[in-house]
């Protein structure tokens, strides 16, 4: 029965695969004359951008965070991104983490007004923020932060290195990419140009984004540690920053991972060992 | 369940005599996988994954177990409970990138676990049921990967529940109201998370179930090896225990080195950037994928573009995703050639590496890529050749193959003599005989 049976599935599936490619192939054939590619060429295809290189402290097995950069990645977070971005996993007890100590972590917080409710009256109201506060968000709901960002809601960047492809050097490009619109792109793709109220930036998926340029001048923020903000600087340490947010225990995992991987290749070693001695003299 | 030459178990004193007695449970491990069970001595490096995917069950159980402690499966707190995993709880962070690394490394096992058995024939007679078993936990293992991967109720959680659950929208008739049923609503929400959590926690017990059954049923005829020649005398075996415990020891500590390596340095590199992003039912990502070890089946349900006659294509296509794992439990009877090992068989083992191996690797590069052309076209290609490999080029190859000439036993083809060789061949290899009152 199944020696019957299943050539017949087979030749089912098969005939009706078959049919399938030979209409994609009609479908194909126009357009691979006509552009060369199997698809006609879209904007984003011919234009879009790889994140440029990045390279931070954090990379590779051996990565670590450069506390000093991370303390001027959270500056600018607060001084530029905080206006509109929320960072809302992450709490100011964290921030010890970036070597600051308890008073330190303490002032940090106190600095951000937090939404808390009056003890005397239950009104709610605001207070000034706890270490065990989360940072706060800039808009008290998702209605507000469209209304307020051309009905683009800008999203949380607790996660946002990892929430997008190679994302620290994303953040990076993105941040560094914004540009005119280039005049190739408006002589193949004039549909394409860039509607009012968003902003080109070729790293971005789609080209055009809600957010304006976020870090435009050398000198927005003024670092303490006499380190040259500059634009691409200032770019550079924010997006260590949210690596830093996005995966907190960075250092720590690849701190656990040698000694474990060194005890596991001397264990396996042993386990060689054992087995060559216990099959000594065994053809096999 | 034994040679009639298997070491016997001896309890070594008076408290194992006492417990030998009341609940011989050492005597049942001893026959299982301990000195009591004769392996064949030729077994190579690719008979070690049966323990190790045993090993990443038991695994994924505990890291799982532990994991749900702290996981809340709310829609609301899904997320947000994950990043609390990942940030507060101690090595939370360790845990999740050992149970989401755990999973991959399974399948990774799993699929080498498999092809083994496809190319040394491992699925046919006697050990058809070690095979269809295998086929079961494998199905299993799969729902049990799913439900798993929508638990943290990021984009690619919640679309991938879409898009999966919308399969059984394509049944006729049933379809629509099968898919609400199964969501227990109209789109994947709260309803389906709590109900992927209750039986994502259930299945692997299920798995560990039938794992036992497949473990019974090897020990029935006793484990295969890569000549696919039965096992004559006792020359052929070697204890389990200490030979193939030691192997074993050894290939886990290789498995265990690698998977560590990808669990501390590139916990993220299988997974997909979109499910850190919260899951939001009005934004879909610009490509929905599941996870690697889905692919060449994905491939599969995307290569139907065009309606046959009265049939939609998505229906098609569903039909010949389960159908290229289905059509697994049929293939003791598809392939109806007696030699086993994909060594003797010329013709088998060209179909097998310049066939079979390669479409399935296209397949799964083509499932993992975005669903355009060229790639389309492609996995049309590759789908043909792998429903074309198993249901008419394994039929055909079984019945007109000349196997090359094989070793008498598997002292021959290790040792290259074997005194017992003088037997007229064909006589009768010693039958299993059952394991007694265990």
């Amino acid at each position: 029965m199944v020696r019957l049976f299943g050539p017949l599935v087979g030749l089912f599936f098969v005939v009706a695969l078959l049919w399938s490619l030979v209409v994609g192939v009609i479908a194909a054939v126009p357009v691979l004359g006509e552009f060369g590619h199997f698809t006609e060429p879209t904007v984003e295809h011919e234009f879009h951008k790889l994140p440029k290189e990045l390279s931070l402290a954090s990379d590779g097995p051996m990565g670590n965070f450069d506390k000093q950069q991370l303390q001027r990645g959270l500056q600018v977070y607060k001084e530029v991104c905080s206006a509109c971005h929320s960072l809302r996993h992450v709490a100011f007890r964290d921030l010890t983490a970036l070597g600051y100590n308890e008073a330190e972590v303490k002032a940090i917080a106190a600095g951000f007004q937090v939404p808390g409710i009056d003890p005397n009256t239950g009104e709610v109201n605001t207070r000034p923020g706890l270490a065990t506060d989360y940072f706060p968000k800039p808009y008290p709901n998702d209605i507000a932060a469209r209304a307020a960002n051309n009905n683009a809601i800008p999203p949380d960047l607790s996660l946002i290195a990892k929430a997008r492809h190679d994302g620290g050097p994303y953040v990076y490009s993105l941040l560094t990419g914004y540009q005119k619109q280039p005049a190739a792109l408006l002589k193949d793709f004039p549909e394409a140009k860039t509607p009012v109220g968003l902003h080109f930036n070729p790293y971005f998926p789609t080209l055009n984004l809600a957010m304006a340029q976020p870090i435009t001048a050398d000198g927005q923020v003024t670092y303490g540690d006499g380190t040259k903000p500059t634009v691409a600087q200032m770019s550079k340490d924010v997006a260590a920053f949210f690596i830093w947010t996005a995966e907190p225990k960075l250092a720590k995992r690849n701190q656990t991972g040698w000694p474990v991987i060194l005890f596991l290749i001397f264990a396996t070693g042993l386990a060689y060992l054992a087995y060559q001695n216990v099959w000594r003299g065994k053809k096999h | 369940m034994s040679f009639p030459w298997a070491n016997h178990y001896q309890p070594k004193n008076g408290l194992m005599l006492w417990l030998d007695e009341k609940l011989p449970l050492p005597r049942f491990v001893y026959n299982a996988v301990g000195a009591g069970y004769p392996v064949p001595r030729n077994l190579n490096y690719f008979w070690n994954f049966g323990v190790l995917a045993g090993f990443c069950l038991v695994m994924q159980i505990i890291t799982g177990v532990i994991l749900a402690m702290h996981y809340a499966p709310n829609a609301t707190l899904a997320f947000d409970s994950t990043e609390h995993i990942m940030r507060d709880v101690n090595f939370g962070w360790m845990l999740r990138y050992a149970h989401a690394n755990g999973a991959s490394a399974f399948f990774v096992v799993i699929y080498i676990h498999i092809f083994r058995g496809l190319f040394f024939g491992s699925y046919k007679a006697p050990r058809e049921m070690i095979w269809l078993l295998g086929v079961v936990i494998y199905l299993l293992m799969m729902a049990t990967g799913f439900l798993g991967y929508v638990l943290p109720w990021g984009q690619m959680s919640f679309w991938g529940a879409k898009v999966i659950t919308g399969l059984f929208g394509a049944i006729p008739l049933i379809g629509e109201p099968l898919q609400h049923w199964l969501l227990g609503g109209y789109s994947p929400d709260n309803a389906a998370l709590n109900r992927f959590f209750s039986l994502h926690f259930l299945l692997p017990f299920v798995i560990a179930a039938v794992v036992i059954l497949h473990i019974w049923a090897l020990h029935i005829p006793g484990s295969s090896n890569p000549t696919g020649i039965e096992v004559k005398s006792e020359s052929d075996t070697l204890p389990f225990h200490p030979y193939y415990t030691a192997k074993d020891g050894f290939g886990l500590g290789v498995f265990l080195i690698l998977y560590c390596i990808m669990l501390f340095f590139l916990p993220n590199f299988l997974g997909h950037a979109d499910n850190y992003i919260p899951a939001n039912p009005l934004s879909t990502p610009a490509h929905i994928v599941p996870e690697w070890y889905y692919w060449p089946f994905y491939a599969i349900l995307r290569a139907f573009t065009v309606d046959l006659f009265f049939i939609p294509a998505k229906l098609m296509g569903v039909l010949a995703m389960f159908s290229a794992i289905l059509l697994m439990f049929f293939l003791p009877w598809l392939d109806t050639s007696p030699v086993r090992s994909g060594h003797y068989r010329p013709l088998f083992r060209k179909f097998f590496w310049f066939g079979l191996i390669p479409t399935v690797l296209v397949l799964g590069y083509c499932g993992g890529a975005p669903a355009e052309e060229p790639f389309v076209m492609i996995s049309q290609i590759a789908s043909i050749y792998y429903f074309a490999h198993f249901l008419i080029i394994l039929p055909i190859v079984s019945s007109i193959e000349r196997p090359e000439p094989m070793p008498f036993s598997i002292t021959e083809a290790v040792l290259g003599k074997d005194d017992k060789a003088v037997l007229p061949p064909g006589s009768a290899p010693p039958s299993a005989v059952p394991l007694p009152a265990a």
